[in-house]
């Protein structure tokens, strides 16, 4: 069945089809007529930002957060340059969105006409696809495509750029029908036979590993489901990389830790020395592999992704199988019971000692202070703390990202939000939003560095016109403390330009956000500061002073292997630590 | 150990590359093109050659045939890399089928008196080329044939007056009876 309607409707109507009952955005005159539709309805509730970068990674909180399809709508020219870190953000994380932008109409494309930019030719690279849409027949095909394509396969980022004219234009539209796309047809089912020669390989490991990542959250919460079943029936260790934190539940025996440049010494010697690696929906990142040439020397690897080009992409792998991890999983643990017979007890056994051996290092272990508020003492104490809460975490990007993947705790998939491939300092305020908006009863507190948080402070206001009780943990360190920390070790200690000067008075700026302000520096008094912060109805910026020159450690440095990490006990001249080759490679 | 200031592992090692010629049909949506040559920019592959043709028109079908080198992995990664782009319906490696008929076409302007035009017209003659066009004082010539003959025929003709040259880049596709979108899907290869 197909209805008259101008193209600003469809937009409208196809947001309502698809099921989307949130969008972020920000007005311009190249959307006024999408935005006039939303005025006449209220099936979709619009969220007003306060910057267009903050609209994406809202709308990359609530998606992350809630498995669904994030929705961002922005005016042309400036609207869409200003979300294009998001969206390369998104394409890094593989975060599905949707994003429509305004764009001059048709007959004025090309001859710079105000608030003009090229934005599929801008966002060519940093989508995982985009559109132009050329004349309103070919609307209603590309809005729904547009959801096809965000969601299926390994998810990403869909740019709609819609001329002002067509949003104006009369077509008809029509409701979304499930066929399949004419070219783009993922391999969801893995194949049989190579699964089958997997689950023996895994049965006949002596030293084996699960390494996991993001791609097991894409693929849902019944793929972390089936992870554990496997990974309970194997008896085996596992690990994960930051971004498939919470797949597997971290208070679980079998769990190493995060793995990587500031991964746990267990988790990063179990990569090393073990003789079968199974990488389920994880990409080889650069700090995962450090050297390539050193990487995991030993062993058999098998690598499940649902993207070919994820496999052998940076390390070559024995058996890649395409497909979604959830169906290749359901396969392997119901091959498994046929080869479960087969698994060498007396070596996982030995390869269990070995790990605990590692594990007793204690490598997350760090020095306390009665005087000053450590940063791990800091999270340790959030954790303890909102442990017991259905709670949410996002980060900004810096020391205190990794220590929230050293000392916060995940035991479900969709709690952890963070900007892993790209880095995006900025991204965890507004990714707090989105995840409030998608969870209003939860408790959403952003990890956040005094420099990262200041990129998208405006977005305080948007909090504070929704009611969204965002909790903002500020580790204030005075510096931008991972580049500090960086050139303290490869750059002589001389900190050029890290240090965060002129700092705002956070307690006051967030009264001025019409939100509760909170400082705390004394370690005896941080429980009760953190209660605080908790019970408090509202937004909160909480201030914590920490200690200033804190390194996060365990870390791999550059240049260096799995096996060669520096430990928070090293005693020694931090500066010596990476030789002159290693420095070159930083 | 390579010299670089980068945040990442280097190293120096450089395994042998090879020439291989990929064809890929598409949809022939607006930017398709822009999006694949984008993607060898952005990923920093080589290409040597690349053309493009709408094949089935009322389909909107194009072809585009591409001839890049690259080390083993990066002949792969570029085959996985162009698949997983929306509008790609196939790619297929004509190298590693085997043999692939391969042509490209150039058109020549060569300009000159006496001895240099009448050697012009010999050696247009030996390589089999076409007169499209003549003057008292010029030529074009049109060929067709493989790389390394339109190569030399260039050659030649730069010894005898050669002002311009035109090529279209390789037109290729694999040798017996199956059609590219009809042959059995390559290991890995998704299955549409
Ligand atoms: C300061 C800083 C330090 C960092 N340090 C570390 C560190 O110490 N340790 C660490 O782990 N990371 C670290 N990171 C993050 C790192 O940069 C990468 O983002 C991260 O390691 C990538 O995680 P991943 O391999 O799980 O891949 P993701 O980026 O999550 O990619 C997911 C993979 O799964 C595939 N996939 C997607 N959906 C599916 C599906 N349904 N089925 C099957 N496969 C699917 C995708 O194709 C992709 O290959 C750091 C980041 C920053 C900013
Ligand atoms: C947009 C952006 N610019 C620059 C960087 C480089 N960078 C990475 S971490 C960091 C410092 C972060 O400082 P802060 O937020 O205070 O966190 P800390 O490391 O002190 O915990 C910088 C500048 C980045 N990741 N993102
Ligand atoms: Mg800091």
């Amino acid at each position: 069945m197909s209805r008259e309607m101008t193209g600003a409707e469809m937009v409208v109507q196809t947001l309502i089809d698809q099921g989307v009952t949130t969008l972020f955005g920000y007005p311009g005159g190249a959307v006024l007529p999408i935005y006039d539709a939303l005025f006449q309805q209220d099936s979709v509730k619009h969220v007003l930002v306060r910057h267009e970068q903050g609209a994406v990674h809202a709308a990359e909180g609530y998606a992350r957060s809630s498995g669904k399809v994030g929705v961002v709508l922005v005016t042309s020219g400036p609207g869409a340059t200003n979300a294009v870190t998001g969206l390369t953000d998104a394409l890094m994380d593989s975060i599905p969105l949707v994003c429509f932008t305004g764009q001059v109409p048709t007959h004025l494309i090309g001859s710079d006409a105000f608030q003009e930019a090229d934005t599929v030719g801008i966002t060519r690279h940093c989508t995982k696809h985009n559109y132009l849409v050329k004349s309103i027949e070919d609307l209603p095909r590309i809005l729904h495509e547009a959801f096809y394509v965000a969601q299926n396969g390994r998810p990403g980022p869909v740019v709609i750029d819609i001329p002002k004219d067509i949003q104006f234009k009369s077509g008809k539209y029509e409701k979304p029908r499930d066929n399949q796309h004419k070219t783009y047809r993922p391999q969801i089912k893995g194949d049989l036979s190579k699964i089958k020669a997997a689950v023996e390989m895994i049965a006949q490991a002596k030293r084996p590993v699960f390494y996991t990542g993001g791609g097991v959250i894409n693929a849902g919460p019944h793929a972390a489901q089936l992870l554990r079943e496997l990974v309970r029936a194997t008896g085996y260790p596992i690990t994960s990389t930051l971004m498939g934190l919470g797949a597997y539940p971290a208070h679980d025996q079998q769990w190493l830790g995060m793995l990587g440049m500031h991964g746990t010494y267990e988790a990063n010697l179990a990569m090393h020395g073990c003789d079968l690696m199974v990488n389920i929906g994880a990409r080889f990142d650069d700090r995962i592999t450090g050297r390539i040439d050193a990487f995991s020397p030993g062993s058999k690897k098998i690598h499940i992704d649902i993207d070919p080009s994820s496999i052998n992409k940076n390390v070559k792998v024995d058996i890649g199988i395409v497909g979604d991890c959830a169906h290749v999983l359901e396969d392997m643990v119901r091959l498994w019971k046929d080869v479960a017979g087969q698994v060498d007890k007396p070596a996982i056994k030995a390869w269990w000692l070995q790990i605990e051996g590692w594990r007793a290092r204690k490598s997350l272990a760090y020095k306390n202070s009665s005087d000053v508020i450590k940063p791990q003492y800091a999270l340790e104490r959030l954790e303890a703390l909102t442990k017991d809460r259905k709670r949410f975490i996002t980060t900004e990007v810096g020391q205190h990202q990794m220590w929230a993947a050293q000392y916060l705790h995940f035991d479900e998939p969709n709690r952890w939000m963070t900007s892993g491939g790209l880095g995006t300092m900025g991204y965890g305020l507004p990714a707090a939003v989105g995840v409030q908006l998608a969870h209003p009863k939860d408790l959403v507190v952003c990890v956040a560095g005094e420099a990262s948080v200041l990129m998208n402070m405006q977005e305080m206001s948007t909090a504070a016109q929704y009611r969204l009780p965002i909790k903002i943990f500020i580790l204030n360190n005075e510096y931008m403390g991972m580049v500090r920390q960086w050139q303290e070790l490869l750059h002589g200690g001389r900190y050029s330009e890290s240090y965060s000067a002129a700092l705002p008075d956070f307690v006051k700026l967030a009264e001025a956000y019409h939100a509760k302000g909170i400082r705390c520096d004394d370690p005896a008094k941080l429980d009760a500061a953190i209660m605080e912060m908790i019970d408090y109805p509202g937004p909160v910026i909480f201030d914590c002073l920490v200690a200033k020159e804190e390194n996060c450690f365990p870390m791999i440095p550059s240049g260096k292997a799995h096996n060669e990490m520096i430990l928070p006990d090293f005693e020694g001249d931090t500066g010596e630590i990476i030789d002159a080759k290693g420095k070159q490679l930083v | 150990m390579t010299q670089s200031q980068s945040a990442y592992f280097l190293s120096d090692a450089q395994p042998p590359t090879r020439r291989h010629t990929v064809a890929v049909i598409v949809d022939n949506e607006p930017g398709v093109l822009a999006r694949i040559a984008g993607m060898f920019s952005g990923r920093g592959y080589n290409i040597e050659s690349l053309t493009v043709s709408e094949t089935e028109h009322e389909k909107h079908v194009s072809r585009i045939t591409i001839v890049t080198t690259g080390t083993e992995k990066v002949i792969e990664q570029i085959k996985t890399q162009l698949d997983r782009l929306v509008p790609v319906h196939r790619v297929v490696d004509l190298t590693v089928q085997g043999e692939a008929l391969e042509r490209e076409l150039c058109l020549v302007k060569v300009r000159g008196k006496g001895d240099t035009r009448v050697e012009a017209l010999r050696l247009a003659g030996a390589f089999g080329a076409h007169t499209l066009d003549a003057t008292l004082n010029s030529f074009v010539f049109e060929l067709t044939g493989t790389t390394e003959e339109v190569e030399r025929f260039i050659r030649l003709m730069g010894a005898v007056g050669l002002v311009e040259v035109s090529r279209t880049g390789i037109a290729a596709m694999s040798r017996g009876a199956e059609g590219m979108l009809e042959a059995a899907l390559p290991d890995g290869a998704q299955g549409r």
